[in-house]
């Protein structure tokens, strides 16, 4: 790679850096009351006279942070799946991360909700994408694991495990019923600080460990007799990164719910941005899936006011569209 | 050198398809009598040849079983003619209107359109449901068909996967925000062959009966189909024109189904494979294997969902998906260990 494009690299890296700060001061300036992003600035240097302190310090910013850091792990995550498979449709929402940590968000809402605090849920969730994925990449094994069957194997698992969702769901009360969909759309609502401290350590290990592996990704890629020939030993290699892939995803979607098509659509506008994989990309993605997220919260929780809308309506109205284009793109890769 | 092996195929077939048509009036029988309150047999012949409205067995036999059981067997050899033509039109052993997104896209319709529009007769849910299993249908068959490698089976079912998920989100947006409607949609989501009067299902019936018949009809156009493209015009087809007509045969299939029953998964996948399995991919006998398995497959899961979780009653898309997802799993495996 040139120097001009590790340039031009760093310049796009930055505007969305600027891009996320700039989404990041307007959501935490918009909402019922109005705070000019003036103010906004000062009060998070520490130069305001705690005029904010509730509106911002406790609705506005662990919302807005833990949007920032769902959409950042959802974004690598399927950054890292779709270099694992080697197809640029597949994403954690498709192939059955999602839909294992809804069995276990539901089945939590279902059974312990009552007698366990509710900020037990997530780890629910986390626990029981974990095991659906092993059991996916188990049954895709047959003498190693390759891309196809795993992504086959995972719809077909995700269908199963969606139908356990769908009769947990029409099992139980109106109240749970509600509850459990609010979930499944994928929401920020009532995010707070606890949520955020629990999230912030799977972004702050797994992107970083991404950054890490970036080379043998990119090497990935090329197919598995080509990264055997570079030395790479392919089954250990996917088997980690689809591990790093499950953990982002996992917990992103533990704390905000099924907000979808942002680990497809992210990877997709970062490439599109700068080109085949490095640690550029990487954090390209991350931005630009953070972005997304707190743009999407940003419109489902103002526009409709005082209706707060789950953000995954929106991420879906932005995804869907842009992902048809993908498949059509797309048409000619198998 | 005595009978023909053909022959006594075709009399092996035809003796296989009458034992098939025996186990589907046993499983229609059992549908009718078991449940909460078990009817006997003679009861049920009774309340039909000899009904008496003082007889609360009778009722039940008259209002809401036998209803439910027609149901199912449309609803399931519909899904299962679906299916084997999906999977003749895409050469794709995974092809089903679940997988494809046909069925979401159906409910999808059916859902905004009770949000926006307040439509609530079914007949209108018909023609909204058909709407809907067009425009998923010609989604995923556009955006996987056009391609130089054709129709490979991950790029449609990732294509359908994809298009499910939208369908899914948009609805399940929908819901969230409006939580009354959720209630009465609820069923249509998980499928259910319970709670509907013959008069509900009148209007769908005509479109799902034609479109069954004609299915029969077409099997020797589709096995010429199956030979490939090239080898069909070869021999005289239109091939587009055969394709097209499919492709409506699977939306008056499939999209009546859904506005029947709502989403019930599996049966389009599982069915036709088991079939082309048992006789073979001679579509003029894959179809009618095809629709008698499936009614016979529907009804058999519509009585365990009875059962599995008395006093109530598991919905029947859930149970199809548990049997489902088994065979989806070992499909996928086998069909792709061969070609690597």
């Amino acid at each position: 790679m040139g120097s001009k494009q590790r340039g031009k690299n760093t310049r796009t890296i930055l505007l969305f850096s600027l891009l996320a700060l700039f989404l990041f001061v307007l959501s935490l300036s918009s909402g019922s009351t109005f705070i000019s992003p003036i103010d906004v600035l000062y009060h998070l240097l520490g130069l305001g006279n705690g005029e904010y302190d509730f509106t911002i310090n406790t609705l506005r910013l662990p919302r807005v942070l833990l949007a920032f850091l769902v959409g950042a792990a959802l974004g690598v995550a399927g950054l890292i799946l779709q270099g694992v498979v080697r197809n640029p449709l597949a994403a954690p929402d498709i192939i059955g991360i999602t839909s294992g940590a809804s069995v276990g968000a539901i089945l939590f809402v279902v059974y312990l909700m009552g007698s366990v605090s509710f900020q037990w849920l997530p780890f629910a969730a986390l626990f029981t994408a974990g095991i659906s994925t092993l059991i996916i990449y188990l049954l895709a094994w047959n003498k190693g694991v390759t891309p196809m069957r795993l992504i086959l194997i995972g719809i077909g698992m995700a269908a199963g495990m969606k139908a356990v969702v769908t009769m947990l769901i029409v099992l139980s009360d109106t109240v749970v019923t509600s509850k459990a969909y609010l979930w499944l759309t994928g929401s920020l609502y009532g995010a707070n600080w606890q949520d955020v401290s629990l999230m912030t350590p799977w972004v702050v290990v797994f992107i970083p460990l991404a950054l890490l592996f970036s080379r043998t990704l990119s090497v990935m890629e090329l197919g598995d007799q080509a990264a055997m020939g570079l030395g790479v030993r392919v089954q250990l290699s996917r088997f980690l990164l689809l591990a790093i892939s499950v953990a982002l995803a996992g917990s992103a979607v533990a704390f905000a719910g099924g907000i979808e098509f942002v680990g497809l659509i992210a990877p997709h506008i970062s490439r599109m941005l700068i080109g085949r994989s490095n640690r550029g990309l990487i954090v390209l993605t991350s931005l630009v899936g953070a972005s997304m997220v707190m743009l999407a919260d940003l419109i489902a929780r103002t526009a409709f006011l005082p209706l707060d809308i789950p953000a995954g309506v929106f991420t879906a109205g932005i995804g869907a569209p842009y992902f048809i284009y993908l498949l059509y793109k797309n048409r000619n890769l198998a | 050198m005595g009978v023909p092996m053909d022959t006594v195929w075709s009399k092996i077939k035809i003796i296989g398809f009458s034992l098939c048509l025996f186990f589907f009036f046993i499983a229609f029988g059992l549908s009718v009598s078991l449940g909460q309150n078990p009817i006997p047999f003679q009861t049920t012949l009774d309340a039909f040849f000899h009904y008496d409205e003082s007889i609360t067995e009778h009722v039940i036999v008259k209002t809401s079983r036998f209803t439910r059981a027609v149901i199912a067997t449309v609803v399931g050899s519909s899904l299962a003619i679906a299916g084997a033509l999906m999977q003749a039109l895409t050469r794709n052993p995974l092809a089903a209107p679940d997988i494809l997104g046909i069925n979401a896209g159906a409910l999808c319709f059916i859902v905004v359109s009770a949000t926006f529009f307040s439509v609530d007769s079914l007949s209108h849910y018909m023609w909204i449901a058909f709407i809907g299993a067009g425009v998923a249908g010609v989604m995923v068959y556009f955006l996987s068909a056009f391609g130089h490698g054709g129709l490979s089976p991950i790029k449609i079912v990732l294509a359908g996967a994809a298009i499910s998920a939208l369908f899914v989100s948009i609805t399940q947006g929908l819901l969230v925000i409006d939580e009354q409607q959720m209630q009465t949609v609820l069923f249509w989501l998980a499928g259910s062959v319970a709670g509907r009067s013959m008069e509900m299902i009148q209007p769908v019936i005509p479109f799902i009966a034609s479109a069954t018949v004609l299915a029969f009809l077409f099997g020797k156009p589709i096995n010429i189909l199956l030979f490939g493209d090239e080898v069909a015009k070869g021999l005289g087809q239109r091939t587009i024109l055969l394709k097209i007509t499919i492709g409506v045969f699977v939306i008056f299939l499939a999209g009546g189904s859904v506005a029947i029953a709502g989403s019930i998964g599996f049966i389009g996948l599982i069915v036709p494979n088991l079939v082309r399995g048992l006789v073979g991919t001679d579509y003029r006998w894959v179809i009618p294997f095809s629709a008698v398995i499936g009614a016979t497959l529907l009804l058999l899961a519509d009585v365990a969902a009875r059962f599995i979780i008395m006093p109530q009653e598991m919905p029947i898309g859930v149970m199809t998906a548990f049997i489902g997802t088994p065979v989806f799993i070992y499909i996928a495996r086998k069909g792709l260990s061969k070609n690597g």
